[in-house]
């Protein structure tokens, strides 16, 4: 038998393959979120249960100032991404760039803040159920935001080589939606953990 | 009935053959290939590897059990052998095998020329393929290598506090931790792999509405992995931190919960086993049209209680939990939603039988495995119905009627699903057909084997025999079943056995098999077996649920009634 020479109505076409890398990564943020749902389920179920000190209200402070660098870093990986699809690819680099540093800064006041905890209030994953439960949660979104970090790294020095063009745009939005989906993560981890339960 | 073209002639491009090349360069080629065809091979093919440990890990404890005061096996080696058969069976035989049915034909069934991501796909197989190692190497460094090494022995799902360092020491039950760990995230990269295939890669014409039941119960599948498989990332993410950096998760001393690992194991465990059982469900759903001559009995009402069944099945998980002792209200939420969830089940056997009723039945191996694959659902169903009942679920938790129940699924639906693929798409992975003659004998000696395990296994459960115990003693009653249910599983063994036998065969000696052996309706028989590497010389252009059948009935094309 020939081969089918019937026509294809516009209509009938799918979801175009462009679009894979973003289906992709909405599979990827949807399985991200589960693990972290459980996380989020044992620190509110533990909460209050410690049989030993210190407690959340002793030794927590709202981190105001990183929680801002990280929120904004949303705004300015959205900027670049806006730039990039315009083609002006160096003022992507620069709000790429501001991307990554307001990520590290939001990175290292979580460090300062650990070593605040852990030698001058005692509290480590060990201490009690709070601190088994604060550093794994917080743990978990510092260890993404340090992944994103690194796909920044990377991606910033290929827009140094001059190797990021307009085309992947796409591909970058792509990356995007990662870096956004950690900036909503730590929406909950800060209400969760300095909010609702300290 | 067969036709020898391709209905779509292939593109010819001369290739070697595979026996004229170096050994070296054919295994390079299969450890670099990112084709989701030979991922697909090699996924299947790794999980029966797994199947038969498995399966000697349980023929071992059946040996152990056929008499009384038996003292073949120690009780320290009996844990490691149910731990150890249950995590194989789940992680490294059922989930590959199914994974690469899924990988061999989402892309032939939805006219693509491969998954949307290649290169992960391959990177998910090797992170399965690692994590059962690392859970086997346990064998031999489970006390770090100083001294004698030992399996894991905690059970499959491994409740705590047995998994605490106190109780568990060594190392067994961290390469445990780290085995599923890893394979998780091959589980979850397949899973997003999959999705990302059936959303974005469908050729032309194939709306969702027109893909093949094996694509849809796979995309399903797909979802339930992204949602399910976290749970139990995150459940083992914080076993890890409790035994090595000194947490308190599930530690009771310092105030941890005991339950609440129970909870995060099962929210991953049970959509777990809608995980394996819905693409077993695909394959009945594409075996049995074909076989009846009919198409599909209500499409668009299997699909819906596909849906149905992956949304149910992310709130039944407690049903595992009866024995633990929970509030009446999440008793009651519990016996509600596993019951409901009998109810798309139901559906979909009945339109198996609406699908049969009246059609032009053909009863090849293929058929005779899902048709006794729909029976035995229906049995395992009812069990099913029984021990979601509160009640009767604290007389017979843990006992041995719990194990005939999901055996009774896991064997008699996914496994007979999977011999029933394994012989309906043979001859369309090597060209070749397999022996029928070889293959009645090993439906008839696999299903006597089958009953005779699992439909006695129910009683010594009724006479109160509990799981996991090494042995019993004379007086209890439970020798004769016991025995009975040993036996069954020489007939089983010696079944597949026969199968590998027959599949061996038939890649050198079958017959030569031609583009569409079964005269069937879906994508993948539409070009050569085996397809070539780009699968499709031309993309086919879908306009119903049944390409094939428009394609050789330009006079009474299924879209002029759709």
């Amino acid at each position: 038998m020939a081969a089918s020479t019937m026509a294809v109505p516009q209509a009938d076409v799918p979801l175009s393959a462009n679009l894979k890398g973003k289906v992709g990564m909405w599979c990827l943020i949807t399985a991200e979120s589960s693990i972290f749902l459980i996380f989020v389920v044992a620190y509110l179920y533990y909460a209050g249960k410690s049989i030993s000190g210190p407690t959340p209200a002793q030794v927590l402070d709202i981190p105001y100032f990183a929680s801002i660098c990280l929120f904004a870093s949303s705004g300015t990986i959205m900027l670049a991404e806006k730039a990039l699809h315009r083609g002006n690819v160096k003022r992507f680099g620069l709000f790429w760039f501001l991307t990554l540093a307001l990520g590290v800064i939001f990175l290292f006041k979580t460090g300062a803040e650990w070593y605040r905890l852990i030698y001058h209030e005692g509290l480590t994953i060990s201490t009690n159920l709070f601190g088994t439960t604060y550093y794994s949660l917080v743990g978990l979104h510092a260890f993404h935001v340090t992944v994103g970090a690194i796909g920044l790294t990377t991606i910033l020095l290929f827009t140094l080589f001059g190797a990021v063009k307009q085309e992947h745009a796409e591909r970058i939005s792509v990356f995007g939606m990662y870096w956004h989906f950690v900036d909503a993560i730590w929406v909950v981890v800060l209400s969760v953990v300095y909010f609702i339960t300290r | 009935m067969a036709e020898a073209q391709p209905i779509v002639p292939p593109l010819v491009i001369p290739q070697e053959r595979e026996g004229s090349r170096p050994f070296v360069q054919v295994l390079h080629d299969w450890i670099v290939t990112v084709d989701h065809k030979r991922l697909g091979i090699m996924y299947f093919s790794y999980g029966i590897l797994a199947l038969v440990i498995g399966g000697i890990e349980a023929s071992i404890m059946r040996a152990q059990l056929a008499v009384a005061n038996n003292n073949l096996v120690s009780p320290e080696v009996f844990n490691q052998l149910f731990t150890m058969h249950g995590t194989t069976m789940i992680f490294f035989a059922a989930m590959p095998i199914v994974f690469g049915i899924a990988n061999y034909l989402t892309p032939l069934m939805i006219g693509a020329r491969d998954m949307a991501f290649p290169r992960l796909n391959a990177w998910g197989f090797w992170m399965t393929a690692f994590g059962g190692i690392i859970l086997y190497f346990s064998f031999v460094g489970g006390f770090g290598l100083y001294g004698a090494g030992s399996a894991p022995d905690v059970g499959w799902f491994a409740y705590a506090p047995l998994t605490s360092p106190a109780f568990s020491v060594g190392h067994s039950t961290d390469y445990w931790t780290i085995g599923l760990l890893i394979s998780g995230f091959g589980s979850i990269a397949t899973g997003l792999n999959i999705m990302t295939t059936v959303l974005c890669m469908r050729g032309p014409g194939m709306k969702l509405n027109r893909m093949p039941m094996l694509v849809w119960l796979n995309s399903v599948m797909a979802f339930l992995i992204l949602v399910a498989i976290g749970p139990l990332t995150a459940a083992q993410l914080m076993l890890l931190i409790d035994r090595f950096l000194g947490g308190h998760f599930f530690d009771t001393q310092a105030g941890g919960s005991a339950v609440i690992w129970m909870h995060f194991f099962w929210i991953f465990g049970h959509p777990e086993v809608y995980i394996l059982v819905l693409p077993a469900f695909g394959i009945l759903s594409e075996v049995i049209p074909v076989f009846s001559r009919k198409p599909i009995f209500g499409y668009n009402i299997m699909v819906a209680a596909t849906v149905a069944i992956g949304f149910i099945s992310l709130s039944v998980w407690a049903h595992h939990m009866f024995t633990v002792g929970m509030t009446s209200y999440a008793n009651a939420f519990f016996v509600a939603s596993t019951s409901a969830i009998a109810v798309p089940t139901g559906i979909k056997i009945f339109n198996w039988v609406g699908t049969m009723w009246g059609g032009k039945i053909t009863f090849t191996t293929a058929m005779l495995f899902s048709v006794a694959a729909v029976a035995q659902m229906l049995i395992a169903g009812l069990t099913g119905i029984m021990l979601a009942a509160a009640p009767f679920d604290w007389q017979l938790g843990n006992s041995y009627f719990v194990i005939a129940h999901f055996h009774y699924v896991i064997l008699g639906v996914i496994v007979f699903g999977v011999f029933s693929a394994a012989y309906y798409w043979y001859p369309k992975v090597t060209g070749r057909m397999m022996s029928e003659t070889l293959g009645k004998w090993h439906f008839w000696l696999f299903l006597i084997g089958f009953h005779m395990t699992f439909d006695f296994m129910h009683i010594p459960g009724l006479l109160g025999m509990p799981r996991r115990i090494y042995t019993y003693e004379a007086s209890r009653g439970w020798q004769t079943w016991n025995t009975i249910v040993s036996i069954g599983v020489i007939f089983q063994a010696l079944a597949v056995l026969i199968w590998v036998f027959n599949a061996t065969k038939s890649y050198f000696r079958g017959k030569i098999a031609g583009s569409d052996p079964w005269d069937a309706w879906t994508l993948e028989w539409s070009t050569s077996s085996p397809p070539p590497d780009y699968n499709f010389a031309e993309l086919p252009v879908v306009r119903s649920r049944r390409p094939l059948w428009d394609l050789k009935h330009p006079e009474d094309p299924d879209w002029k009634y759709e």
